[in-house]
């Protein structure tokens, strides 16, 4: 390849860029809790998103022990059930996706990526973590409260999630539920306005906007997205608050409840509906965008290739995150809406699966003639591309509003969400952790652990969300506690049921694994070295593993090239790292 | 939906302009050297803490602009029985007009480095801004007064909602300006002065603007508006 543009105008520019300030923590406190450091906040935010995610996982065991087998354990009452549902899949899209793509990764990837000391504005950065760890406790504090956590459901929608016939409805769950919601997205603002301004202003000398890992502009756009759509929940449940707690009627029609006239009237539900939907399907993509950038240096990275059609891949990126908010209405097809409207969320949905489909394609021609190392990190970017695709091509039938219509409300959708925003996203997050643990820890991560972790992880996640579309497709409904004897549905359903929820034990377990070895290798672990992937971008460039406080060494990284030069033909090495002048710069007279 | 959809248009409009500027069509992978295709990284013009504002500014008007989104679904459902407009409100929409001015001055005296008009036009934008809560809280003493309690009627309800919203973005805002107002007495030095003084001002004239864009809202006119916007289209 030829290096051009080397002249004089190109020497490096003696102007050196002003230093930001560091904040310097003087005690323990301020070092290691009280941290303003973005990868000790980082550390923070996913240890707590990790132990809240903990509890989701539990959930989902007494969920599927109650649909495997029905009837045979006493405490998992239907109301029980619900607040399982609930909190499983609160707990799950928002305070252990969103807070560990967004706060943890982005935290701790976004001001080494970029090339800077810490985020522009650490002190609010370390109050977003502390409001989100409040906003967590709020939620612990609901399954401790007088009738328990709420069990609306996770998209609550009124008028149900404020009356007594569902848990927690007219007592403390839904209340404390809504509280953290708004703490959380009070919180999320503060780090999010960090992570945006960090990638606009933050960025070292020579990092254009192109030349930004993917996996930032990954972060960075889901950002921008959560920042705009979170005011919708936000709205969304200070209204129902009012409703709850001083008898407004944003939501809430007329009703009458145990023979009884509430004193409510007029509200729409509806209204609560299209609020809810327009945070909650950019919230998808809030999720699934950081997955995509990641998995591309993954893929890059470990396949010692450059990433196909960068420019594609951020056109792409934008795209998804512009179209995905004019979609939120596909969630509410059954909800009844003009013919018209059906028709056009349909036709924006289906759009959407165009710039998606072109960062598959990308994927699989940077892997196409690759040096393909199978890493664990590696295995686990494949696995993701895979179900990502099975859980995309579902959306495809689910986004027509005449497949939709009967499909709504059955295990069919369960199964699909799960693999393209639960199981896809994880994936994700296992394959980053394997490949930011070294730098993290300095260790590597255990090998044989990772394997059977990866490989139990992966098969598992299909013996359970497979068969799970199968069920859905025969008509079992979702969110009931037991299906009982119904004509229309076969014996084959209830063996299944048996055979998911073992499956979903087998799975829950082999994360305890993973655990053990976040901490086993913490000590035992292999010494990793500065850049054990030989990667490009400039976190494996400090001079330090793990980096010291403020990144970088005396001076800044200079950028002199994208993140994706591997295997660049004449070069001594197979890759050259983003601040690597290489061979022609150094030729050259200084 | 419609207000919120034409803010992100707006945005995604002003996000595409930029993300041009930036050079989204350049190939990175051809350029090499410490610049690469555009010299963006070097001697930011625009402080960090002004392009964290105007983020935060996005956000809290995509707040607002739900919550007039919410307000023009909720209208159209047969329960609703507008509210008279308080003539106090004029009055408040004065104050706050008169805090945001005293702002700007302190801008322009900032930057001239006058200490004396400073202090005094920070003090009297926060004096005119604690007017402002004040004469909006007897508004809501007028209107519960009248018996328009915040559950009789759904537009009582947005009423106290919205408002209540917006003081709350004020009294944040009062926080802010305290500091700066702090830091004009004691001897800090002038750059941080002049650009807290700048924060202070960008934040209270998008207030007043939003407090402009809620006024028509809650009286009606924003619904007339559309009203002839439809008739004229059809």
């Amino acid at each position: 390849m030829v290096d051009i543009t080397p002249g004089p105008v190109d020497a490096v520019p003696p102007a050196e860029v002003p230093e930001v300030e560091l904040y310097h923590p003087h005690s323990w406190w301020t070092k290691y809790v009280f941290s303003q450091d973005a990868k000790v906040i980082a550390i923070q935010y996913s240890g707590t998103a990790m132990a809240i995610g903990l509890v989701a996982l539990v959930l989902s065991w007494l969920m599927r022990l109650q649909l495997g087998f029905p009837g045979t354990f006493d405490f998992i009452t239907p109301e029980a059930y619900y607040q399982f549902i609930t909190m499983h899949g609160m707990i799950m899209v928002i305070y252990l996706l969103t807070a560990l793509f967004l706060g943890g990764f982005g935290n701790y990837l976004i001001p080494l990526m970029v090339g800077a000391r810490d985020m522009v504005f650490p002190y609010v950065n370390m109050l977003s973590y502390w409001i989100y760890l409040l906003a967590v406790l709020v939620l612990v504090a609901s399954f401790f409260a007088p009738g328990g956590p709420t069990g609306a459901g996770w998209t609550l929608y009124p008028p149900q999630a404020i009356l007594s016939g569902t848990p927690g409805g007219q007592d403390w769950g839904i209340i404390l539920m809504l509280v953290s919601l708004i703490l959380f997205i009070i919180g999320f603002t503060m780090g999010g306005l960090n992570y945006v301004v960090t990638v606009l202003q933050g960025r070292t000398r020579g990092m254009t906007l192109m030349r930004l890992p993917l996996t930032v502009w990954g972060i960075f756009t889901a950002t921008v997205m959560a920042l705009l759509a979170f005011p919708a929940l936000f709205v969304a449940c200070v209204m129902m608050l009012f409703d709850r707690v001083l008898g407004t009627s944003f939501f809430m029609p007329a009703l009458v409840e145990m023979g009884e006239q509430l004193s409510y009237g007029g509200g729409s539900p509806i209204l609560f509906q299209h609020l809810f939907w327009f945070f909650g399907h950019p919230e998808v993509y809030i999720v699934a965008l950081p997955a995509f950038g990641i998995v591309s240096d993954l893929i890059s990275t470990h396949a010692r290739k450059n990433i196909f059609g960068y420019r594609m891949m951020v056109w792409a990126i934008v795209a998804i995150g512009a179209l995905s908010f004019v979609v939120w209405a596909h969630h509410m097809y059954v909800s009844g809406m003009h013919p018209y409207f059906g028709f056009f969320f349909a036709t924006t949905t289906l759009i959407i699966a165009i710039p998606t489909a072109i960062k598959v394609y990308n994927w699989v021609l940077t892997l196409w003639r690759g040096d393909i190392h199978l890493t664990i990190p590696m295995l686990f970017a494949l696995a993701f591309i895979v179900t990502f695709v099975n859980g995309g091509l579902t959306g495809l039938f689910l986004g027509n509003v005449v497949v939709d219509v009967p499909l709504s409300d059955t295990m069919f959708v369960v199964a699909h969400f799960h693999m393209v925003m639960g199981v896809a996203p994880i994936l994700v997050i296992f394959g980053a952790i394997y490949h930011w643990y070294p730098k993290i820890t300095g260790r590597m991560l255990n090998e044989v652990m990772g394997q059977f972790h990866f490989w139990v992880t992966f098969v598992g996640a299909y013996a359970i969300f497979f068969p799970m579309h199968y069920v859905g497709l025969v008509g079992v409904p979702r969110r009931y506690p037991e299906i009982g004897d119904t004509a229309f549905i076969p014996d084959s359903v209830h063996d299944l049921n048996a055979f998911i929820t073992i499956a979903a034990l087998i799975v829950g377990f082999a994360q305890m694994v993973f655990l053990f070895n976040l901490f086993w290798s913490l000590k035992f672990g292999r010494e990793a070295g500065g850049n054990p992937w030989r990667a490009t971008t400039l976190e494996w460039q400090t001079s330090e593993t793990p980096p010291a406080h403020g990144n970088f060494g005396k001076e800044l990284p200079v950028v002199y090239r994208w993140a994706y030069d591997y295997n660049v033909p004449g070069a001594n090495e197979d890759f050259l790292a983003q601040n690597d002048p290489g061979a022609a710069k150094a030729a050259q007279p200084a | 939906m419609s207000v919120i959809l034409v803010f992100l248009l707006v945005i995604i409009g002003i996000a595409g302009w930029w993300l041009v500027q930036q050079g989204v069509m350049s190939k990175p992978w051809l350029e090499h050297g410490p610049r690469g295709a555009l010299q963006d990284v070097e001697d930011p013009v625009i402080p960090t803490e002004k392009i964290g504002l105007a983020v935060f500014l996005a956000v809290v008007g995509a707040l607002f602009a739900l919550f007039a989104s919410a307000y023009f679904m909720r209208m159209e459902l047969p329960d609703w029985q507008a509210l008279p407009i308080l003539r106090l409100l004029w009055l408040n929409t004065g104050i706050l007009v008169l805090s945001s001015v005293a702002l700007q001055c302190a801008v322009i005296a900032a930057r001239q480095g006058q200490m004396d008009t400073l202090r005094l036009a920070l003090v009297t934008g926060g004096i005119t801004a604690l007017a402002f809560l004040a004469g909006q809280l007897v508004a809501w003493r007028q209107l519960s007064a009248e018996g328009n309690f915040l559950t009789a009627n759904p537009a009582n309800s947005f009423f106290y909602l919205l408002t209540g919203m917006h003081g709350l973005h004020i009294l944040g805002g009062l926080l802010a300006l305290t500091r700066t107002t702090i830091r004009a007495w004691s001897s800090a030095s002038p750059e941080r002065l002049r650009l807290g003084t700048e924060l202070c001002a960008m934040y209270w004239h998008f207030l007043l603007f939003v407090w402009l864009a809620l006024f028509v809202l809650l009286a009606g006119w924003a619904a007339d508006f559309i009203e002839i916007c439809r008739r004229v289209l059809t």
